[in-house]
């Protein structure tokens, strides 16, 4: 069977995440290119005669150095193995988006135009003529409707076509003005031939001149690539004068310069494939930004788009918690009584089932809050969130943009911090990863749920968390505004961005995402947590008293390596009215912060091993036993919410801001700046509550 | 007649991009977002808060801060 590899490219909102979909079915996989966190994701199709490899490149606008997706998605287009390119353009927006079509033709590889959308291009009575199109381009333009899954196969039609048969698209070779093309002239002279690898004679020229265009860009990243080839100074110093006399003739930078004439390029094309209505009239997202981006109605709206989310996730949520939690109990109950005593079920009731099922019963919740997140992605009014939020924001010293890692935070920190890496500007993009884990992660949520339930009954429970919520992001925005004054002074990245036209999401899509999102959560509590839970119970088993039946459980506690832990930090946190055993909660919380509840749920299981277990599991849920037990008031549980709320995220956070920024520093310093935050917050709410007389 | 940028209209105004009157990233942005010279953007809102504002150029919306709608030079139509 025949290969063909085959790499999906576009712009953000071009709906090419949709056709990868119906290209590979769900086979495929998500990845990460090595070394930075952009997402890859790589699948397979059998078509005709050909094992087809896909590659879905990120969404990006252009091909130059300025973010982490363009840069990747540079990075496999110039690699050695890519067959053909296909790119999937917007019908509805062709101009723009033909613009990185332009740049992909100067690749010098094979090139497939799917113009999607085309349903809505009809929908706007636009007459986009194909053909005509593909002349101009130099390349076959399929139309195609992603989210009806028309035109799809076609695409694969066309790249064998291309790949196998006589070469019936003529390589369009875009040309730039006739001062910069004697340029271009010189300088691709000065290149030496064995500094372009890839492909054969016929790429290899086409690369030549990519790296000289790139050059007269002045892109970053081919300069420093060129700073190592033999004659690198007699090239680089050519390139500085052409880029001078450029500017001296046309009065414009030399990048400017060659970026508009790509634009008349896709400009020039549209304008000759295209005819377009002849008034202008208002659309469907024209109307329905027209009331929620209205001057008064809009911030209500979103807020209220954002309680929707709230109560979705925490009311719906409640009941399929309650099922799994009666089940996880049942399970618990019959190991109990079914195994011998000892201690291997003591680690599989108290460690395992206590550690694994606290997460597990957790599910429902964090499968709506995602579910609701990619809602709003899909449909497009994130965007429609980062216009409303970006005066803020900026005045925080954020951008827009990291409102949506932000959002992203609620459900987890992980795709928060990778999903930063939209900002283009390291220095916006350093500050909203050290302050997404203030956004109150999904898996904080079981011990808010736990707490709040035991301390505060039905009717308060939602309002106290919402609380809590609502000062993460206050804090959040208050450590932006320092980290931004103090760490980094300096210019912000430029806001300009689409706001794209809402669309109605295709469902199996948002569930094949919220899937993959809360496969993650899963995988956690299958490795991480259950690990953790082990050692967790470990730490509170060892080491076994010769004469354990003499000893109390209580006294058994206080002498595991768990409860002398909790002892040795328990004058560090007493002033926050927190005792020992809260100390042994809070350290089991650094592996992941749900564990907090397993913990409690084994710190407080044991002392109740006395009274008749059976009828104790039935009638007594985890949040009573926790109430009853720990000795908290209101106020401490309360307090207790804000410390988890606030202190060092979980290890895998950590791993990914150590991946996301290249080193320890980053990492040690969100440790160290949440701990110290963690205390003086928890001091300050403890110490105020009691003065005003709250218990 | 006295320059006017992007960030002077009014929501509702129409008028013709003149030039991009900074060579920086903002500048490039907006080129490749398609706001070039001789393209005609009317200005839908200003966000609730005030800013950032929301253009309409050639179908697209586009959403950009007053600070970066600055540097867009234009021309009004009488």
């Amino acid at each position: 069977m025949k290969k063909i590899t085959i790499a999906l490219a576009g712009n953000p909102n071009s709906g090419k995440t949709t056709v990868f979909n119906n290209l590979t079915g769900a086979h495929h996989h998500v990845g990460n290119y090595p070394g930075v966190t952009v997402e890859k994701r790589e699948g397979k199709r059998y078509y005709r005669d050909y094992e087809f490899i896909i590659i879905d490149l990120p969404g990006i606008y252009s091909l130059t150095a300025y973010s982490p997706d363009e840069l990747v998605s540079r990075q496999v287009l110039l690699g050695e193995n890519i067959d053909i390119i296909i790119n999937i353009v917007d019908a509805t927006n062709l101009e723009r988006h033909l613009a990185l079509t332009v740049q992909l033709m100067e690749l010098g590889l094979p090139l497939v135009i799917g113009l999607n959308m085309m349903d809505l291009a009809e929908a706007e009575n636009l007459k986009i003529d194909c053909s005509l199109l593909s002349q101009l381009m130099g390349y076959p333009v399929l139309p195609l409707v992603g989210t009806k899954n028309k035109g799809i196969d076609e695409l694969l039609d066309a790249a064998v076509h291309l790949k196998e048969g006589p070469p019936a698209f003529l390589k369009k070779i875009i040309r730039y003005q006739s001062g910069v093309e004697k340029h271009i002239e010189k300088i691709k002279g000065l290149i030496p031939p064995d500094s372009v690898m890839t492909g054969g004679n016929d790429r290899q020229e086409s690369l030549k001149r990519w790296i000289t265009v790139k050059l007269l860009e002045n892109d970053s990243e081919v300069v420093s690539r060129m700073k190592r080839i033999p004659n690198s100074q007699a090239l680089l110093a050519q390139v500085a004068e052409s880029r001078q006399q450029l500017q001296e003739q046309y009065r414009e930078d030399a990048e400017l310069l060659i970026v508009e004439s790509r634009h008349a390029f896709a400009r020039g094309a549209v304008r000759e494939g295209v005819e377009f209505p002849g008034e202008d009239r208002v659309s469907v997202t024209e109307r329905i930004d027209n009331i929620v981006l209205n001057r008064i109605l809009g911030l209500p709206i979103f807020l209220f788009v954002m309680w929707l989310l709230f109560q979705m996730t925490f009311t719906l949520g409640q009941y399929p918690v309650d099922w799994l939690d009666q089940g996880v109990s049942a399970l618990s109950s019959t190991l109990e009584a079914i195994l011998p005593d000892g201690l291997i079920k003591s680690l599989v009731v108290d460690g395992i089932i206590a550690g694994v099922g606290g997460v597990i019963i957790f599910l429902p919740n964090i499968l709506l809050l995602f579910l609701g997140i990619t809602f709003l992605e899909a449909t497009g009014y994130m965007a429609r969130a980062a216009f409303i939020m970006d005066k803020l924001m900026h005045k925080m010293g954020l951008h827009g943009k990291s409102f949506i890692p932000m959002v992203l935070g609620f459900g987890c920190s992980i795709p928060a911090i990778m999903a930063t890496r939209t900002l283009e500007n390291p220095k916006d993009r350093l500050i909203t990863i050290l302050v997404v884990p203030l956004m109150s992660c999904g898996a904080r949520l079981p011990v808010y749920i736990l707490l709040a339930g035991a301390f505060f009954g039905p009717n308060m429970a939602g309002n106290v968390i919402f609380s809590i919520y609502l000062i993460g992001i206050l804090l959040a925005v208050l450590m932006a505004k320092l980290f931004r004054t103090w760490l980094f002074p300096g210019p912000s990245e430029p806001f300009v961005m689409e706001l794209p036209v809402y669309r109605i999401p295709v469902w199996k899509h948002v569930l094949l995402q919220v899937w993959e999102r809360a496969l993650l959560y899963l995988k956690k509590a299958g490795t991480v947590i259950l690990a953790a839970s082990m050692l967790i119970w470990a730490l509170f088993t060892f080491p076994v008293a010769d004469n354990g039946n003499a000893l109390d459980p209580a006294e058994k506690m206080e002498q595991s390596i768990a409860g002398r832990i909790g002892y040795s930090i328990e004058s560090l946190i007493k002033p926050l009215g927190f005792d020992w055993k809260t100390g042994v909660a809070l350290i089991s919380g650094f592996a992941a912060k749900e564990i907090v509840v397993s913990t409690m749920g084994t710190l407080y299981s044991i002392e109740g091993e006395d009274a008749d277990p059976e009828e104790e599991y039935f009638q007594q849920n985890f949040a009573e036993r926790v109430r009853e037990q720990s000795g908290f008031t209101p106020l401490t549980a309360y307090v207790l919410m804000l410390f988890i709320l606030v202190y060092i995220p979980c290890l895998s956070t950590v791993a990914v801001v150590y991946r996301e920024t290249n080193g320890w520093r980053w990492p040690l310093f969100l440790i160290g700046y949440t701990s110290i935050l963690a205390w003086i917050i928890s001091f300050l709410v403890y110490r105020g509550g009691l003065i005003l007389g709250l218990a | 007649m006295t320059k006017m940028t992007l960030k002077d209209l009014t929501p509702g105004e129409k008028a013709r991009v003149a030039r991009i009157n900074k060579r920086n990233i903002i500048g490039r942005r907006l080129i490749e977002m398609g706001v070039s010279p001789g393209c005609e953007v009317k200005v839908e809102r200003y966000a609730p808060l005030g800013d950032p504002i929301e253009i309409k150029l050639k179908g697209t919306h586009i959403s950009l801060r007053k600070v970066e709608a600055e540097i867009v030079e234009v021309e009004k139509e009488c």
